[in-house]
């Protein structure tokens, strides 16, 4: 074997390989030729062990042309390699194409009702203010719901309550709570002052259900007392509130009114885009009369208290036509919030 | 209540300004205006005319021809639909081109060929009256010197008006009438408030010995005052009166009632006229009723009377009125009157009302004295002016007048401390201040200090007595717009309890897959109950609104159902379905309450119990609840092989499984509906939520598959309670992966398979480890359940 020989060989093979890598259709033909090419049988092995048997002098340049084949045909077999794979994922993306607008069993998010999403809205406002929420029983007595908010048995504002009454107890005993004031008295019964509670829930009135109108409908209160709390921290606790919830621009205004279990009383009304002006609520500074009879000394605490609607802010929001919605719970409707 | 800028300016005659000024210093006051209205406006177009000559329409029934005269002398001929009309009669006419009120234009027209020059007009129809059938006649309305052809707000005197309808508050019966609207708004305006000085002529005959009146209960009874008329006629009060009464929302009746009515109007005092003739010796005695009396009212209604009521009674002790609320047919004024008893009584705001309310019976009297009419001297001047009035039709009333006093409100002064009206309000205004702001509506003010002062309440604010109301009327005439707006500070922070937060997360929960939230109104109708399978224990509203809406419900199933129901006969048959709310369950011993709990449902319609199972333990894994296990049951109202009772802890908390099909079809709910009940308050107040940290191990884990041969009676949780006790500690993973049951498992019986998978802490389990678990887990299910490992 002569040194020329061997390097003619090689090249030789290395001209081979190139033609037939290149011509390789898939990964098995390209290991096969792998092997052949640089397996244990193959020319470049073969060539390593005749290198001994060479003239010295010739071994130095001849195991260099070796490696360097040896490395020429590695990078030519991973090439190969390279293309095939690519070719075939190829073949793999486009044999699995898919349309993804085609919807089957679509997975739905359910909804929450309206007055959830409203009583939650307002919750939350509130608690950022530093207000806790409580909560109470539907069914009251005459003391929760009336005696303790300064509404005696003969005074006139009861009958405007159009309270629907529970036979349970003596005659027009026991009801269902035409306000959720009576968890303002439960509060201040068990809670040493200051108290800053928010009260939303569901109250009843002998309305027939109409368009505007139903007899089971969700308020909100809120009660603050605390040393020294004024008027002024009504109105300015109404707007915070407003702002809040409504928008920086929408304006708010107090006037005199009246309730039981309020002195000095308010309606307060926020403005609409047009300028004109919506009534909200009611409000007003707690009556000393409350407050005593719920074991607060009025000379040591003062305080006010809230309510509105939690329904009409859910019609306002959403322009309902028919506030009977909220109640006829038609999937038709529930989904749509 | 309703006033008019006219008479408001009667009482103070600086009221001006741009009337929706005035509504929002109303509005401030208190005194929120409901509507504004501008009456008493006739159109331009509208003139006096004379009634010439009337004949038949040739080919109309219903109309008639009227030649008018207006004003240039000459027969101008107009179709009219009214015959009231004669000849002579001046009338309202409009002429060709006049807009009416309604928008109509008066153009010329041809009636069944008969040309119509302009229209003649009813009261209605010019604005002036409520009166629509037939034309107004003038005939004593014009003003001297008037001209035909005159436009006709010149020529009868009526000038434009403001008419408001204000939202008065129960503790404000001053405000019921026009002199207390006037002397509110006068006040913080700033310009004069007066009575009018009613100037009264009387017969030379005394009042003395004509009448005998007896208050026996000074409290029912605080004043009585009493005067007699002669010469009583019964005729029509003039026009200007009937229209103030309409303007106000009342109907003209005839001149005394009407005269009654302008009074309490005005004045706020309610006022009573009895037939003199049919009050034996002019006796009367306030009392009260005994339980079973009775009396047939002005309305011919028979009242049966209870000892609350007050009553006034003739000399033979027959009851004649009832006090305040309404009068007594017997002694009613009729044609056939001649003389007249007028009574102005003040009668005790919560026996009124007691009455009222008992018997049904609202009035604009009874609820003026309801509210606290004024019993200082408004009294007697009321009583003047139904005297000055009246002398304008002929008759007299005699001279002087009955006054017996009964008992009446503490006047004494209150001492309100500057200090603490500042305090409440949020104001800083010296003591001084708050005097010039409450001595124009009445309030007398003595001994001011810089600290104190001592307030008289006006007789005319019944509801008004304590130091709190006194703040208030400081602050409404200081205005609460003035007030500086402060929001105060708690030291907590605010925050929802553990509790709403949970329930909020139960929420999301639920939304998450895909359950929508329905909230129906906690009312059923009787029989839901039964229909649901479930006992009739719900308790029953008194007043309901519709039978359906009468019992409280005691389970959310009837609701959910129904509301199913109605979706699947909308063409939605599948909804996943869940409510939060309240149940009301029967009392306790001694409790006067329901036992009112909340509750979670979850209703699956078309889906099976494993669904609601599977709900369940999305909630078991979010609240992390404690030892959760299904205990197979009976349960009412859900389907009897399909059901069981979810126990947290050792204590049962609600349902799970499927509703009963006999329920389903009772409810006319097609397919199946899975369903959970849980009393989620109960839950949600126990223990949950205790999560605990374990290490994950480093060390390789082992599955093995085990299958097991067990009869239908012994349930899956009995297994695999079971294997986790064979298991131990190493047993770090089970899943139950197939149910089989078919060939090679005997009838009644089923496989169930699963996957445990063993794990050490600290080591890598050996083989023979591993080996003795999976044996100890089949000996323990073995032991328990009597299953044997499928072969």
């Amino acid at each position: 074997m002569s040194s020329a020989s061997l390097t003619a060989d090689l090249d030789a093979v290395l001209a081979d390989a190139n033609v037939r890598l290149a011509a390789a259709v898939d990964l098995d033909a390209v290991s096969a030729l792998d092997a052949e090419f640089l397996g244990k049988k193959s020319a470049v092995t073969a060539a390593k062990k005749q290198l001994g048997q060479l003239d010295p002098a010739d071994r130095k340049e001849v195991g260099q042309a070796i490696n360097a084949a040896r490395t020429t045909l590695e990078a030519e077999v991973a090439a190969a390699r390279d293309r095939l794979a690519a070719g075939a994922r190829q073949a793999q993306y486009e044999a699995e194409r898919l349309d993804l607008s085609e919807r089957l069993n679509e997975v739905r998010r359910g909804s929450l009702h309206l007055n959830t999403q409203a009583r939650d809205r307002l919750e939350d406002v509130f608690v950022c203010m530093g207000f806790t929420v409580a909560e109470g029983p539907e069914v009251e007595t005459a003391w929760y719901n009336f005696e303790a908010l300064n509404i005696p048995e003969w005074h006139p504002a009861r009958g405007s309550f159009d309270t629907i009454f529970v036979n349970l107890g003596e005659p027009e005993e026991v009801m269902l709570r035409s306000h959720t004031s009576p968890v303002q008295i439960r509060t201040m019964e068990n809670t040493e002052p200051p108290i800053y509670i928010v009260a939303p829930g569901r109250t009843f009135r002998t309305d027939t259900a109409d368009a505007t109108h139903l007899p089971a409908f969700n308020q909100i209160e809120g009660l603050v007392i605390d040393r020294g709390i004024t008027l002024g921290d009504l109105h300015g606790t109404i707007e915070a509130f407003v702002h809040a919830f409504f928008g920086g621009d929408v304006k708010t205004r107090l006037r005199p009114s009246y309730f039981p279990f309020t002195e000095p009383s308010a309606e307060f009304d926020i403005s609409r885009d047009d300028g004109s002006w919506l009534e909200l609520g009611g409000c007003g500074m707690v009556h000393p009369n409350v407050l005593h009879n719920c074991g607060i000394d009025p000379e040591q605490w003062q305080g006010f208290a809230f309510g509105f609607g939690i329904d009409r802010l859910a019609v306002m929001r959403y322009e309902l036509d028919d506030i009977r919605e909220l109640v006829n719970n038609d999937v038709r409707f529930l989904r749509q919030f | 209540m309703k006033v008019t800028l006219s008479w408001l300016r009667e009482f103070a005659p600086d009221i001006d300004g741009d009337p929706v000024e005035l509504c929002e210093t109303l509005s401030a006051l208190g005194l929120a205006v409901e509507e504004m209205d501008v009456v008493g406006e006739i159109v331009d177009g509208v003139v006096l005319a004379k009634v010439l000559d009337l004949r038949p329409h040739p080919d109309a029934d219903k109309i008639q021809l009227v030649d008018v005269d207006q004003g240039d002398g000459q027969p101008l001929q107009v179709c009219c639909g009214a015959f009231n009309m004669s000849v002579g009669d001046l009338v309202p006419f409009a002429t060709i081109g006049t807009v009416m009120p309604n928008g109509m234009e008066i153009a010329q027209r041809e009636l069944r060929g008969q040309t119509s020059n302009g229209m003649c007009c009813s009261g209605a129809e010019i604005g002036l009256t409520s009166d629509e059938d037939g034309i107004l006649i003038l005939n004593d309305r014009v003003v001297d010197g008037a001209e035909l052809g005159q436009q006709l707000a010149s020529a009868i005197g009526v000038e434009p008006d403001i008419l408001w309808d204000l939202e008065v508050n129960a503790n404000r019966p001053d405000a019921m009438s026009v002199a207390g609207v006037a002397r509110d708004l006068a006040a913080v305006l700033g310009v004069e408030f007066r009575f009018p000085d009613y100037e009264i002529t009387t017969a030379d005959e005394s009042v003395d010995g004509l009448l005998d009146i007896v208050v026996d209960d000074p409290t029912l009874c605080g004043r009585f005052v009493a005067t007699v008329l002669r010469n009583v006629t019964v005729g029509e009060s003039p026009v200007w009166m009937q229209e103030r009464l309409i303007q106000l929302g009342m109907r003209p009746i005839n001149s005394i009632v009407d005269i009654s009515n302008y009074v309490m109007l005005e004045l706020g005092q309610p006022n009573h006229t009895f037939d003199l003739g049919t009050v034996p010796n002019g006796k009367l005695t306030v009392r009260r009723a005994k339980d079973g009396e009775t009396l047939v009212t002005l309305d011919e209604v028979e009242r049966s009377l209870k000892s609350n009521d007050g009553v006034i009674c003739a000399e033979s002790g027959e009851i004649v009125s009832l006090a305040g609320v309404m009068g007594g047919a017997s002694t009613e004024i009729s044609d056939s009157t001649t003389d007249v008893l007028v009574e102005m009584a003040w009668w005790d705001p919560p026996s009124i009302s007691r009455t009222v309310k008992r018997l049904n019976l609202p009035s604009e009297a009874s609820t003026r004295f309801r509210r606290g009419a004024d019993y200082g001297e408004n009294i007697v001047r009321a009583m003047h002016r139904f005297i000055q009035l009246v002398a304008e039709s002929g008759v007299t009333a005699v001279a002087g007048l009955v006054d017996v006093p009964g008992k009446t409100p503490d006047r004494s002064p209150v001492t309100v401390r500057v200090a603490k009206i500042n305090g409440l309000l949020g104001t800083s205004l010296s003591a001084a201040e708050m005097v010039a702001h409450i001595e124009p509506i009445g309030f007398e003010c003595g001994n001011v200090s810089d600290e104190t002062i001592e307030v008289v309440i006006p007789t005319w604010r019944w509801d008004t007595t304590t130091e709190t109301d006194i703040a208030e009327e400081v602050g409404r005439m200081f205005g609460y717009e003035n007030i500086e707006r402060t929001v105060p500070k708690g030291e907590d922070a605010g925050g929802l309890s553990q509790y709403q937060k949970d329930r909020r997360l139960v929420r999301e929960v639920l939304t998450g897959v895909g359950c929508d939230e329905t909230l129906p109104m906690p009312f059923l109708a009787p029989g839901d109950l039964a229909k649901a399978g479930l006992p009739e224990d719900g308790v029953s509203l008194t007043n309901p609104l519709h039978a359906e809406e009468s019992i409280l419900r005691t389970s959310l199933l009837p609701g959910q159902l129904k509301a199913i129901a109605y979706n699947q006969s909308h063409r939605n048959p599948d909804v996943r379905f869940f409510e939060i709310d309240h149940v009301f369950l029967p009392s306790g011993e001694g409790d006067p309450l329901p036992d009112e709990r909340e509750y979670l449902a979850v209703a699956l319609a078309g889906e099976e119990a494993p669904a609601a199972v599977a709900i369940l333990d999305l909630l078991d894994r979010a609240l992390a609840l404690p030892n959760l296990q299904l205990k197979t049951d009976r349960v009412a109202g859900l389907h009897p092989t399909r059901a069981a009772e979810v126990v947290v802890a050792g204590r049962p908390r609600g349902y799970v499984g499927e509703v009963d099909p006999a329920v389903l079809e009772a409810y006319g709910v097609d397919g199946r509906v899975a369903w959970l009940e849980l009393d989620l308050g109960a839950l949600l107040d126990g223990p949950h939520g205790n999560r605990k940290y374990r290490p994950v191990s480093k060390f390789p884990s082992s599955d093995i598959d085990l299958a097991f041969v067990l009869t239908d009676d012994v349930a899956a949780s009995q297994v695999e309670a079971s294997l986790r006790k064979g298991g131990g500690d190493l047993l770090v993973g089970l899943e139950l992966f197939d149910v089989y049951r078919g060939q090679g498992v005997d009838e009644g019986s089923r496989s169930l398979a699963y996957r445990l998978r063993f794990q050490a802490k600290d080591r890598t389990l050996t083989d023979d480890e591993v080996g003795q678990a999976r044996q100890s887990c089949i000996d323990q299910v073995a032991k328990k359940t009597g299953a044997s490992l499928r072969a």
